[in-house]
């Protein structure tokens, strides 16, 4: 008895996720993600659902392991090769494990792009990266500059000073300086990623440096933590503390004002752009090919390297105005 | 005098041939109430079901791919199966996998060709299998608190050498393990899993070193005082165990192409649900090499079909869950009545 009534739940269930799936010749594009259940993914796959509506015929399946596995992902791919799908566009757990069952993928006609964690060369067409160091490092300068009419002095809290990414971003900061008369850089100093010390190292650039409007963190470590020196020290409004933060640790600071604006990526404009990438390259109206311009809607168009890389945008701003949408989500 | 005479009549029945039965029922219906029996009529079910579910199911190439979602876990599994039925267990081998698959990455950077990165590969794994027998078998720990230690302590040697590396650019030939078809759509890892399937078939069922491996999961006393050399029987199924996860794991890395120290991260458990499901007893004595088979035909189906189905893994895991419950608890039941 038992086993006829699971096999009856189990036809249940299985009808009505069929009745789902099945849909007419739409372009289905398969949103693969890391695993499911992470706030910044499903945040993509809501970019992806707009891109969708935009675009009309399309349907998004939305998946991906329960484990940030490369093995739960390779099952996941095989399902998907197995209902043909037209695209995948995966922001992958393993760079190098999932290349060659997307390059089966591919094999069988399937448009296969990167985003957000990319994959070996020879296992995507291309790869969509959320932004570029050039973008990051005039981003934080901006950030600082728009609330310093005036100009004056700024310091940089970075991480540790080995660390490649935030030394990169600095280094493309100071080029685009010349850009921002009045801004001075005063000092760049490490609070190596760690609360405590980049707390110190906050209250450290406050006593050196009476003249200080604004710190600039490019790291989420030290965006909090000197934010929080900074509203210790009581010095709201006087010092802005800005540079990369997720919204959710943030959320305090750009209520109380010590942080006037940060930024990061935002996840919905990376899922709707390797939507409307993915449609395109499906639909044959671009190539994916170095040089090449891919048209993302209203995010305007991805320009490949000679890696078949792309940057969508500069990070996107969060400020009084969007912090409480987002702190929920990532 | 007669009580005595008793033992030494039924030894000598055994060893013409006649095996002694282990339930007082007809074979027929001892089948049709067994455990594969029931593993049987799932198995149908849910390949029914998919069939009609998806429109994509019932395609050779597809059933094909789907196929690597069990194989190399399988394979495992079949040395799980007896190692468990001898009342033991390894929970280090998803980190054998890590490790092996770490040397044969250490090996292919030195320049070494395919038969030497497969040869390290087997290796590395039976030397694993050595540590945890030697552990259990020589030094009378328990296995359990055993493997929980080499499962930390094989994946971080892998974690040492790796860090946030990995090895890459295996050579062209050894993508045969895990990417290569022996015929149509049989691919090197089904056809393996079917040989592998016979062996342990046969291993089991009709060896003595088989019927001893019963013999200790029932009464381990019993069977050291019957003469079985129980220690050297417990150490030969770690080296099994071991030289199964060196199998699997040159199947993997061959089929990811590379190697990262979180290879395999979390298959032990789904091996060891693989055998439970297969109608091992968890508490050793009892189960078949076939009931594994079904159990992982059955668990790649079901996620196969999920996944064409595009449910999200967690429901997949739940349903796993469920069957893993019902299929155990069902027999019982019905012993019940």
């Amino acid at each position: 008895m038992s086993i006829l009534k699971k096999a009856l739940t189990t036809a249940a269930l299985a009808t009505a996720l069929m009745a789902q799936s099945a849909m007419a010749e739409n372009v289905k594009i398969a949103l693969v993600v890391k695993a499911l259940g992470i706030g910044f993914f499903e945040a993509a796959n809501k970019g992806a659902e707009e891109a969708a509506k935009e675009l009309g015929d399309v349907d998004i399946i939305y998946t991906g392991p329960t484990d940030t596995t490369a093995e739960g992902q390779i099952e996941v791919i095989n399902s998907l090769i197995a209902q043909g799908v037209n695209a995948i566009a995966i922001s992958a757990n393993d760079p190098d494990a999932v290349a060659p069952t997307l390059q089966k993928a591919m094999e069988r006609g399937i448009t296969v792009i990167s985003w957000d964690s990319g994959v070996a060369k020879e296992g995507r067409q291309m790869h969509l990266n959320p932004s570029s160091s050039a973008l990051i490092g005039n981003t934080i300068i901006k950030l600082a500059a728009d609330h310093m009419p005036e100009g004056g002095d700024v310091a940089i809290l970075s991480a540790t000073s080995t660390s490649t990414n935030q030394n990169v971003w600095i280094e493309e900061a100071k080029k685009v300086l010349p850009n921002y008369p009045g801004i001075n850089l005063v000092a760049v100093v490490y609070g190596d990623d760690l609360a405590d010390k980049s707390y110190r190292e906050a209250q450290g650039l406050i006593a050196t440096y009476p003249n200080l409007k604004a710190i600039i963190a490019p790291t989420t470590v030290g965006i909090l933590a000197a934010s929080q020196a900074v509203t210790d020290a009581g010095l709201i409004g006087k010092i802005n503390v800005t540079g990369l933060g997720l919204p959710s640790e943030m959320a305090g600071a750009v209520e109380s004002g010590a942080t006037e604006s940060f930024a990061i990526w935002n996840p919905i404009d990376l899922g709707y752009a390797a939507t409307m990438i993915s449609y395109n390259l499906v639909k044959g109206t671009a190539k994916a090919e170095p040089g090449a311009e891919i048209p993302m809607g209203r995010m305007g168009a991805a320009k490949l390297d000679d890696n078949n890389e792309a940057a969508m945008s500069d990070p996107f701003t969060y400020d009084k105005s969007n912090i409480e949408q987002f702190k929920s989500i990532f | 005098m007669s009580a005595p005479a008793t033992p030494p009549a039924a030894t000598t029945a055994s060893t013409t041939g006649r095996i002694l039965p282990n339930r007082l029922q007809s074979p027929l219906a001892r089948a049709l109430r067994s455990w594969e029996a029931l593993l049987l009529v799932v198995f149908v079910l849910v390949f029914a079901i998919n069939s009609f579910a998806s429109p994509y199911f019932l395609n050779a190439w597809n059933l094909s791919d789907a196929t690597f979602n069990f194989t190399e876990k399988a394979m495992i599994a079949f040395a799980m199966a007896m190692l468990i039925i001898a009342g033991e267990i390894d929970l280090s081998v998803a980190s054998i996998i890590a490790l092996a698959s770490t040397a044969m990455g250490l090996a292919m950077t030195a320049g070494a060709g395919v038969p030497v990165l497969v040869l390290v590969g087997l290796g590395t794994g039976l030397l694993c299998g050595v540590v945890n027998g030697v552990l259990v078998a020589r030094m009378g720990l328990p296995s359990i608190v055993v493997t929980i230690g080499t499962m930390s302590l094989f994946r971080g040697i892998s974690y040492i050498i790796l860090g946030d590396q990995a090895f890459t650019g295996y050579p062209k030939g050894f993508g045969y393990f895990g990417q290569g078809y022996v015929w149509w759509v049989f691919s090197f890892e089904l056809v393996l899993f079917a040989v592998l399937a016979v062996a342990f078939y046969l291993l089991l069922h009709k060896s003595t070193f088989g019927r001893a491996v019963y013999a200790i999961g029932n009464n381990a006393t019993a069977a050291q005082f019957s003469g079985i050399r129980v220690a050297r029987v417990r150490f030969l199924l770690f080296l099994l165990t071991g030289l199964m996860s060196g199998v699997a794991a040159v199947c993997l890395t061959s089929r990811l192409g590379s190697t990262r120290p979180s290879i395999a991260t979390g298959m032990e458990l789904e091996v060891v649900t693989m055998v439970v499901l297969g109608g091992i007893s968890i508490l050793g004595g009892s189960g078949t090499i076939p009931g594994v088979v079904l159990a992982a035909l059955i668990m790649g189906l079901v996620t196969f079909g999920f996944g064409l189905l595009n449910v999200p893994g967690i429901v997949m895991s739940i349903f796993l869950g469920l069957l893993l419950i019902s299929v155990i608890a069902v027999p019982r039941l019905l012993r019940r009545k």
